[in-house]
């Protein structure tokens, strides 16, 4: 596509990067068809092509005002688009550059800062998280439903302890996050159990908190870079003596993040070689029981756990489409006994999208309706998924338990 | 690149205020975008080399809207340019200055899919794969399937009338549509076609398709199902130089075998490809075709093994047969997948849609390569081979000076090219903007005055999509004499 970039950015990395990107899209419109929010608006501006060229005319130095910022605003990040793009337009690098820019031209109304901050300075911080969440359990029944709907019930199975420390060979670093340990807490215990079955050691380093994601994602940019140097200073003391082989992560959102910490940190002479590093050492929690496959297949023939109930598998867009990890939850689940439930336009997004959902709470509860639709018809026991965002949302709009799937094979070994 | 003399055009005096005011009394506020910011993405559809911005873009969400915007359009002298999913690669969906373009998009539902009469009622907006996935529990599918059928909706389809790769054996767009419903230029819902077969005057269904919007807004399209073959496979032959290739599809087809598809590919067009797809094209091989059989277990392997005699005879230097439907679907998606692909190797291109007779196939690829030379662009060719439908893709970079004046006229040498092997500029793109020129070469004054005659029975104010799909008579005049001794020669058809 022409480009003729304005002086402000051209010569900017930032610039530089947009204008290369720009330049592997030809317009095809292939991108629109997978759009979750192009399919429910039918709009030109709420799909990918018409996204690409508002940041186009933004960095060619049109004027902008809040209505290019609503359209990018709706975009889940979700990369259905860059799944289906046969050009290899690497759109979400795009849209961060460009939500940038516009978010200093444009700025924001009072309520919208407001609830921007909450979100920056609250959700990152376990310790103010925690709180929260436990005054909003109490107070949930006097809130209005909108509100209700978004603090999340206390889950009803008590978390199952971490496994007794062993000392494995093989150690992994497991990465808390920054709402998984209020919300769903069992999630990295039960990985730690399955792990330390297969001979592995998990371990979470203290002084972590939120991968930088959720800030990010909030063009809150700088305070991001902030949490993420804070993570890898925390991980790097057990990276740099060569003591883990991988850094484990449970939450596909998270995974996908710090598997770009490498590109984010590229121009950072202290950080670019420590997050690339760590880039390169971070798997998905299905990575790494995948590549243990065998092994989890005797284990399970042991457990003798007999047939496993019908479930329907949620991926999110952050494994599927930010990982491009395609089909490995699913065999794992089918390899321990669970019947798999049909589901429908299986690459659409579920609405919750990080802090979309408080953002832009008409669109994401379509699509979470939607979602709970295609799930459901199959009639499953359980939902899966693997990815607290997603899973803490679906609930929030089904009365059918929605789970993370090594909770399920943590189980089935159990037995 | 600009785009001259229809756009200026003093019929179209418009007051954009007052449209404003009478628009926002018939649809939604949601529905209307006026601001530049909110036009510009529009500016073009898939052909981004000839961009216009709209007066204003419209959205309406049912056909009440939409015949009442028109209603509108059709009272102030407004012209109207409808838009699809925009897939287009004619520029056929692209904006008049004075003009409001009218989006199908959101008119997206599959009105009623009828198992036993293998029919289907849909809006315009409903994408074309999306009637096949509505149909496959009933093991029926829409059989025209163009390389955009992911993304491009049935009302652009049949408006271009669009192929695809099964069209050799399926038909085009024309040939699997029953019934269109649309909105003439006046604001009158008129029908054209039955939900059985209609043979009575004169046959206006066939007429719509590849009509370019330039005869009625169409706002809802019986197509016909399909039933699914009971078995698909491919062939996949590989070929050590263009010639040979190019004479395998004749020599298929002289055979007698219809093939369910039969497509061929150059070596920049897999190269672009095989990295995104991994569809496993030889990539040594100067082009490789895909030739489908289907039917009954037994049809299929009686017409495979003739298909590979004639291709083994014909020289091929390797040749598979997808042994399962994952793998015939991965030999298909490298070709579905083409034109975007080339995205990857160059910032540009334009596809070219030319038709010529099969057996001038290997003439044409050298023709292809010596202009590929003269105007110093590459080019990968993507063809509908069984067909005799070429997709020359011309690469270039729209950032530098004067290359896509260059590319057109590669393009226009191509079409011209095409006219005198006894083919057509067009097989399933359509004319739009693109190859309004080159329509000069192919007809005369008096068809050209015929066509404007047909045109102006359905709509005597010119306000459906003005400036596409037929040339002025001026403009003809002007083309064919620049044209004139510089370019190739014309003959009649």
């Amino acid at each position: 596509m022409q480009t003729n970039l304005a002086d402000f950015i051209k010569d900017t990395p930032e610039g530089r990067e947009a204008d290369a990107i720009l330049r592997t899209c030809v317009h095809c419109g292939f991108c629109t068809a997978t759009c979750p929010t192009y399919q429910l608006l039918g709009n030109e501006l709420d799909g990918p092509r018409g996204r690409i060229y508002l940041i186009k005319q933004v960095l060619e130095g049109q004027p902008v005002t809040q209505k290019t910022q609503m359209h990018l605003d709706r975009c889940l990040s979700c990369r259905s688009c860059e799944t289906t793009c046969p050009s290899g337009v690497k759109y979400h690098r795009l849209l961060d550059i460009g939500r940038a820019v516009v978010e200093q031209r444009v700025g924001r109304s009072v309520l919208e800062k407001a609830t921007r901050f909450l979100l920056c300075e609250a959700l990152p911080r376990p310790w103010v998280f925690k709180p929260a969440v436990k005054i909003g359990h109490l107070m949930r029944p006097l809130l209005p439903s909108i509100l209700a709907d978004k603090v999340p019930m206390p889950s009803e199975n008590a978390p199952k302890p971490w496994p007794q420390p062993r000392t494995h060979k093989r150690r992994m670093i497991a990465l808390p996050g920054c709402v998984q340990p209020t919300l769903t807490p069992n999630t990295n215990a039960a990985t730690a159990r399955v792990l330390d079955k297969l001979g592995i050691e998990l371990f979470e380093p203290a002084g972590t908190g939120c991968c930088g994601a959720l800030r990010y994602h909030l063009n809150a940019h700088d305070q991001a870079l902030e949490d993420m140097r804070r993570v890898i200073d925390a991980w790097w003391p057990h990276i740099e003596n060569g003591s883990v082989e991988a850094i484990v992560m449970t939450a596909s959102g998270c995974g996908a993040h710090v598997k770009e910490y490498g590109d984010m940190f590229k121009h950072d002479p202290a950080y670019a070689r420590k997050a690339l590093r760590i880039s390169e050492l971070t798997r998905d929690a299905s990575e790494i029981i995948a590549a243990e496959q065998s092994r989890l297949v005797e284990l399970l023939r042991a457990a003798s756990a007999g047939v496993g109930q019908r479930v329907a598998f949620h991926s999110p867009c952050t494994l599927q489409h930010g990982q491009k990890i395609r089909g490995v939850v699913e065999s794992l689940l089918a390899a321990a006994g669970y019947e798999l439930s049909p589901v429908a336009d299986p690459h659409l997004c579920c609405g919750s999208a990080g802090t979309y959902s408080i953002t832009q709470p008409t669109l994401s509860k379509q699509l979470r309706d939607n979602k709970l639709a295609a799930l459901g018809a199959g009639s499953p026991a359980v939902f899966v998924t693997a990815n607290i965002g997603c899973q803490t949302h679906l609930q929030s709009g089904s009365a059918t338990p929605v789970r993370h799937w090594i909770e399920l094979i943590d189980e089935r070994l159990a037995h | 690149m600009s785009i001259d003399s229809n756009f200026s055009d003093p019929r179209f005096a418009v007051d954009r205020e007052a449209l404003i005011a009478r628009l926002r009394k018939v649809l939604p506020v949601q529905a209307l975008l006026i601001e530049d910011e909110e036009l510009r993405p529009y500016e073009c559809d898939g052909l981004t080399a000839f961009r216009e911005m709209p007066l204003l873009v419209a959205l309406p969400e049912n056909e009440a809207q939409a015949q009442a915007l028109v209603k509108v359009c059709y009272e102030l002298k407004v012209p109207i340019v409808p838009r699809g999913a925009a897939t287009g690669l004619s520029g056929g969906a692209m904006p008049h200055r004075d003009g409001v373009v009218v989006s199908l998009a959101k008119l997206k539902k599959i009105i009623k899919l009828d198992p036993v009469a293998r029919t289907a009622v849909v809006q315009p907006g409903v994408r074309n794969l999306s009637v096949s996935e509505a149909a496959a529990p009933f093991n029926l599918y829409y059989a025209p399937d163009p390389s955009s059928q992911i993304a491009c909706t049935i009302g652009g389809n049949v408006a271009e009338n669009s192929g695809g790769v099964h069209c050799l054996k399926y038909g085009l767009t024309v040939h699997n549509v029953l019934r269109v419903r649309g909105i003439t230029a006046d604001g009158e819902i008129a029908e054209f076609g039955n939900a059985a077969l209609d043979a009575a005057g004169y046959d206006l269904l066939a007429l719509m398709n590849g009509s370019e919007g330039l005869l009625a807004l169409i706002t809802e399209v019986t197509v016909k199902l399909t039933p699914k073959p009971e078995l698909a496979q491919v062939v996949l032959a590989s070929f050590d130089n263009v010639t040979k290739a190019g004479d395998a599809v004749a020599s298929i087809i002289a055979a007698g075998i219809i093939p369910a598809g039969l497509e061929m590919m150059d070596k920049k067009a897999t190269h672009a490809v095989e990295p995104y797809v991994k569809a496993g094209y030889d990539m040594n091989a100067e082009a490789i075709l895909l030739c489908e059989s289907d039917g009954t277990p037994e049809e299929v392997a009686e017409e495979i093994g003739r298909m590979k005699a004639v291709l083994e005879k014909s020289g091929a230097s390797e040749i598979r047969v997808s042994q399962n439907e994952a793998e015939r679907l991965k030999f298909w998606a490298g070709r579905k997948a083409a034109f975007p692909a080339v995205g990857r190797v160059t910032p540009d291109y334009l596809c070219m849609d030319g038709t010529i007779p099969r057996k001038r196939l290997a003439e044409m690829l050298i023709a292809i390569a010596d202009l590929s030379q003269k105007y110093g662009l590459r080019c990968a060719n993507v063809f509908h081979a069984g067909d005799g439908n070429l997709h020359p893709l011309i690469m270039y970079d729209a950032n530098q000076p004067g290359e896509v004046e260059r590319a057109a006229d590669f393009g226009a040498d191509i079409l011209e090219l095409s006219v005198a092997f006894g083919g057509t500029v067009t097989g399933e793109h359509g004319v739009g903007v693109e190859k309004i020129n080159v329509m000069a070469v192919q007809f005369s004054l008096s068809e050209i005055s015929a066509f404007h005659r047909l045109k102006a029975a359905f709509d005597e104010r010119g306000l459906l999509n003005p400036g596409k799909g037929i040339p002025t008579l001026a403009r003809c005049r002007e083309y064919t004499q620049t044209r004139a001794g510089a370019a190739l020669s014309a003959p009649r058809f």
